[in-house]
Formats: C-alpha cells, structure tokens, sequence
C-alpha cells in the first residue's frame, strides 16, 4: 500500500481490501424476466452491482458482494436468485 | 449504463467492512452519489467511522475528517468557517455525519450550537436505533419495547421503557431552513430530500432510518424490507419542513399492522411470547396510529 503523508491512506484504498470473502451465499443474475427498474443498483450496500437499464441486463461483482441478498428479496420479478457457496 | 468499472469509483467505495445487508453503507453510497465529489465531510464515532476508515484503508474519495464523539457537528462548523474566511466556500458542500446515539444523546449540545449559528452544513443522523457499534446500548432514539444490552427484556421489563425520542421536532424547533426525515428503504426519496438540502443555504438537518442487521437480529436480505415495513406501519413517518412548518409528508400506501414489522426482529421477539407482550404491542399500535394521526400520513 503507498502512503503520501505520514499516516493519512490514500483516498478510496478500502478497495483493496476484497470482501467477497463475508459471503455464505451469492446472487445469481438470470436475466430473464428482468424489467431494467436499476432497483438491485439503488439497494446494493456495498455498490458492487452493475448493467444496462436499456439491455435489461445485470451483473454483480463477486470479489466484494458479501451476499446479503437485498438484490433477491427486493427483485420485483424474482429474477435474481441466491446460491450457497462452497468453500 | 454502469460498467463494472464505474461501481469502483464510486465516492464511498466498496471493501468496507460493514455488516453484510447494512443499510447505513447503503444510504451513504446514496448520499454521495447525489452529493459529488465537491463534498467535505466530518464523521463522529461510530459504526460509520469504523467500518469505512479501517486503518489503513479508506473507503471515502472525498475530504474526510473523523471528529470525537460529540462534536461533529462542531467540526464541520469550523471547516465551513475556514471555507468561508479563505474564499473557498462556493459550491462545496460540508456534511456532518453520526449516529443516532452521537446526534440524539452525545452530539445534541454541538448539534444545537451548529443550528443557532445556522452554519452551512448538512448534518445526517443514521438512526438505528442504538449504539449499535459498541454492543447494542440503548440510546436516545431507541424505539420504545426493544431488546438492547442495556435494557434488556425479562420478568421485569419489555426492554426499552421509553419513546423515540422527537429529533427531528428539535431540530425545527430551532427554526432551521430544512428539516427531513427519509428512509433507506426508500432511496428515490432519499436522494430527492438530500438534492433539497444541497441546494438551501444554511444549517440542515436529516435523519435516516438505517436498519441495523445485528442489531435489530434479523435476516441481512430483509435490510430494505423493514425500513419499508416502519414507514408503511407508521412507526417512521417521513416528512420535510421548512423552519417550523411541515411541508410535505410521505403518505402510506398500504397501512400495515406494526406485528408485521416487529415480528421480523429479534430485538421485539418477547413481545410474542405471551398476553402480556400481546398488550405491549397494541400500544406499539398506539405509537404508530399517534403518528398517522399527527403527520396525517393516510
């Protein structure tokens, strides 16, 4: 990690640390019946949710989601659907 | 359109550690996104400051500053004067950020000094319901007849024996421009009343309602479904106001029974187990219909 002054971090170095290692379980994005409403986007806690209004299309980012499943319970299609990870 | 690569730019990034399903984390992402990059904020103790700026990473892009425990209101006071007496204050806006127990309870006398001086701050109270960051300690906006470690439910006690305390009340009490109550589980409403206070001159004040995985003892995944459930059983009414006046109220779409909010809490779990706990939670009802009645939310 690089330090600039003294002991002050770098701005948004939280990034580094990867926290998709909290996850008991992880979405999984069917993409089938989605409506593109970006509502699994506003919900995500830690931001990690990314797609196209337009396409109708999502994806999360596995290296960060700590798999709260927020995304799976406010889907208003259940198009999202939460899977055990095994470790 | 937002590519992988743009969720890690945002301003409050991930890589925090806070809980799994937190939706203070949530809201904060929300706040920022509305707020830009020409932002300064200060941060009291608490879960916030913990899990955000765990040594040595940060997960702000923005001028941050951790303050004590009851003074960030203070702070923020002092960088907004700087700002002002160097020239730089145009178009930055300063926040001060605690939780509900470092703005109700720790912060009040800083917060209540912020107000009278009507500095140019918006102050943001994430209101879970206890010291949730240091075990789950009853603090001033805990709602009334829930577990925490410090008013714990047993033979003699239902757990929290008094009321929310009426923040938001204090705060128009000192007749500042905007005043606003909004909730994690709506953030189209969130952003809107956090688009509001950007755009006033002067001290502002917003209190969120920000459920709290393990302190409330719940499934992480129902994060959003209770924040929702508070506002539609009327026990968290949302409103606006400008100096002493109410200006605009969220209505409930679909009234809903408060046992439908409790009985997704572990924190409100003894209230089901017998008749008496059964009388507890009609006078939870009680709360809930004052306030309908009061904001007039139907």
């Amino acid at each position: 990690m690089d330090f600039k002054l003294g002991i002050i971090a770098l701005p948004g170095a939280a990034v580094s640390n990867k926290t998709g290692s909290f996850a008991n379980e992880v979405p999984v994005y069917k993409n089938k019946k989605c409506t593109g409403c970006d509502l699994c986007i506003y919900f995500c806690p830690e931001g990690v949710v990314y797609g196209s209004k337009k396409e109708k299309k999502y994806g999360y980012d596995p290296d960060y989601c700590k798999g709260c499943g927020i995304c799976a319970q406010e889907c208003p299609v259940d198009d999202i659907e939460m899977i055990l990870v095994e470790k | 359109m937002l590519t992988k690569e743009d969720t890690r730019k945002e301003l409050f990034t991930m890589g925090h550690t806070g809980c799994s399903g937190c939706a203070q984390s949530m809201s904060v992402k929300l706040i920022l996104e509305e707020l830009g990059e020409k932002t300064i904020a200060a941060s009291a103790t608490g879960c916030l400051e913990v899990f955000s700026t765990r040594y040595p990473e940060s997960s702000w892009r923005i001028p941050w500053i951790h303050s004590l425990f009851e003074n960030s209101a203070a702070v923020a006071t002092g960088v907004e004067a700087a700002l002002r007496a160097s020239g730089k204050k145009e178009g930055i806006t300063v926040i001060a950020q605690g939780g509900d127990g470092g703005t109700a309870d720790i912060g009040l006398q800083a917060l209540s000094g912020m107000f009278e001086r009507n500095n140019d701050v918006l102050y943001i109270c994430y209101d879970n319901g206890a010291y949730m960051n240091t075990g789950y300690q009853r603090s001033g906006l805990t709602p009334y007849d829930a577990y925490t470690s410090t008013s714990p439910a047993g033979k003699e006690s239902f757990g929290n024996p008094r009321p929310k305390k009426y923040m938001p009340d204090i705060a128009m009490a000192h007749r500042i421009p905007y005043t606003a109550v909004a909730s994690a589980g709506y953030p189209v409403d969130l952003k809107k009343k956090v688009r509001k206070a950007k755009s006033i001159k002067g001290a502002k004040y917003l209190q969120i309602d920000v459920p709290c995985v393990p302190g409330w003892k719940y499934e992480p995944r129902y994060s959003v479904k209770l924040a929702q459930l508070a506002v539609q059983t009327g026990l968290y009414p949302l409103f606006e106001a400008e100096y002493d006046k109410i200006i605009s109220v969220k209505k409930i779409s679909r009234k809903v029974p408060v046992e439908e909010y409790l009985k997704l809490q572990g924190r409100f779990k003894h209230l089901f187990k017998d008749e008496a706990g059964r009388a507890e939670i009609e006078k939870i009802q009680k709360i809930a219909d004052e306030n309908i009645g009061r904001y007039g939310l139907l």
